[in-house]
């Protein structure tokens, strides 16, 4: 599949680890999720309400959310992980496709919804994948979510294709 | 039930070829299997229809087997449905993005959202 991209490549990106204050004057750590223990990244997808699923992710059983875990963890992909103390809020998670280029996709736990860490997510997510030498991101949003479209946007991510049930958008690092 | 199931050379669509195959044994439905040409397919027609025929020896039915002509195939399989009085389209479909997004491909897209039949997808 040849996607398109935007011509111009984006700005620097901020990189893990650091501390933002959320909206809601909570402080939240975003670091390499390598940095973070994997089962309490476990605890938040068990604690994920199954209405914020995406296209069938994440998994709402244990045992496939671990395999799940397993496939996006593993050592050609890049994540992050948000936490506020010991509470894993919200992850995003860069994964290789065939082409060189990388999937995206964020979850953020409806406690911590609407309260900047998405962006701040993406954000540290693209400025690690940019020290890793990835270039190309896209992903793909439903029609009807306009909060991540406008958060995925305001990021520099544009529009590649909408011709499908889902969104397809692009960024250049 | 008289069912048409569109088969375009996916991996997911050799495994719903099969999936069907072997409940119709069970309930003697109707089986038409049409074969179409699907874009983003690497492999030629022939080499799709050598391995449906193949699918299909080895289940022992002898469902007919027509090919979906013209360049939009999912139009056409809603086409067909309708004007010959088929009670149901089986498509395979519904494979993952790099992540485990599930992804469906433009033709099933057409074929849930135009046609008239209910549609069975087989993922």
């Amino acid at each position: 599949m040849t996607r398109t991209y935007p011509d111009e490549p984006a700005e620097a990106f901020p990189q893990p680890p650091r501390t933002i204050t959320d909206r809601k004057d909570r402080p939240i750590d975003v670091i390499p999720a390598d940095d973070a223990d994997t089962e309490s990244l476990v605890e938040m997808y068990l604690d994920f309400d199954p209405a914020d699923r995406a296209q069938g992710i994440p998994p709402v059983k244990e045992e496939a959310i671990r395999e799940w875990l397993e496939t996006i963890l593993d050592g050609d992909c890049v994540n992050v992980v948000a936490k506020h103390d010991d509470t894993v809020a919200g992850h995003a998670t860069l994964v290789p496709d065939n082409e060189d280029e990388h999937e995206l996709a964020i979850f953020v736990l409806q406690a911590y919804q609407g309260a900047g860490i998405g962006t701040a997510l993406v954000e540290t997510l693209l400025g690690y994948g940019q020290t890793e030498g990835i270039d190309h991101v896209w992903l793909t949003v439903e029609r009807w979510n306009d909060p991540a479209i406008s958060l995925y946007e305001k990021v520099g991510f544009e529009i590649s294709s909408a011709e499908s049930f889902e969104i397809e958008m692009a960024i250049r690092l | 039930m008289k069912l048409l199931l569109g088969v375009g050379g996916s991996e997911l669509s050799y495994q719903a070829l099969t999936e069907t195959l072997e409940r119709v044994s069970e309930t003697g439905d109707e089986l038409t299997v049409a074969i179409f040409e699907n874009g983003d397919i690497d492999a030629d027609l022939e080499t799709v229809q050598q391995r449906i025929q193949e699918h299909i020896d080895e289940s022992g039915l002898e469902p007919p087997i027509r090919h979906v002509e013209g360049t939009s195939p999912g139009s056409e399989l809603v086409n067909i449905a309708e004007s010959e009085g088929f009670d149901r389209i089986v498509l395979g479909g519904g494979g993952r993005s790099p992540l485990g997004k599930i992804q469906l491909g433009p033709i099933v897209e057409f074929v849930l959202l135009n046609a008239q039949t209910p549609v069975t997808l087989i993922r």
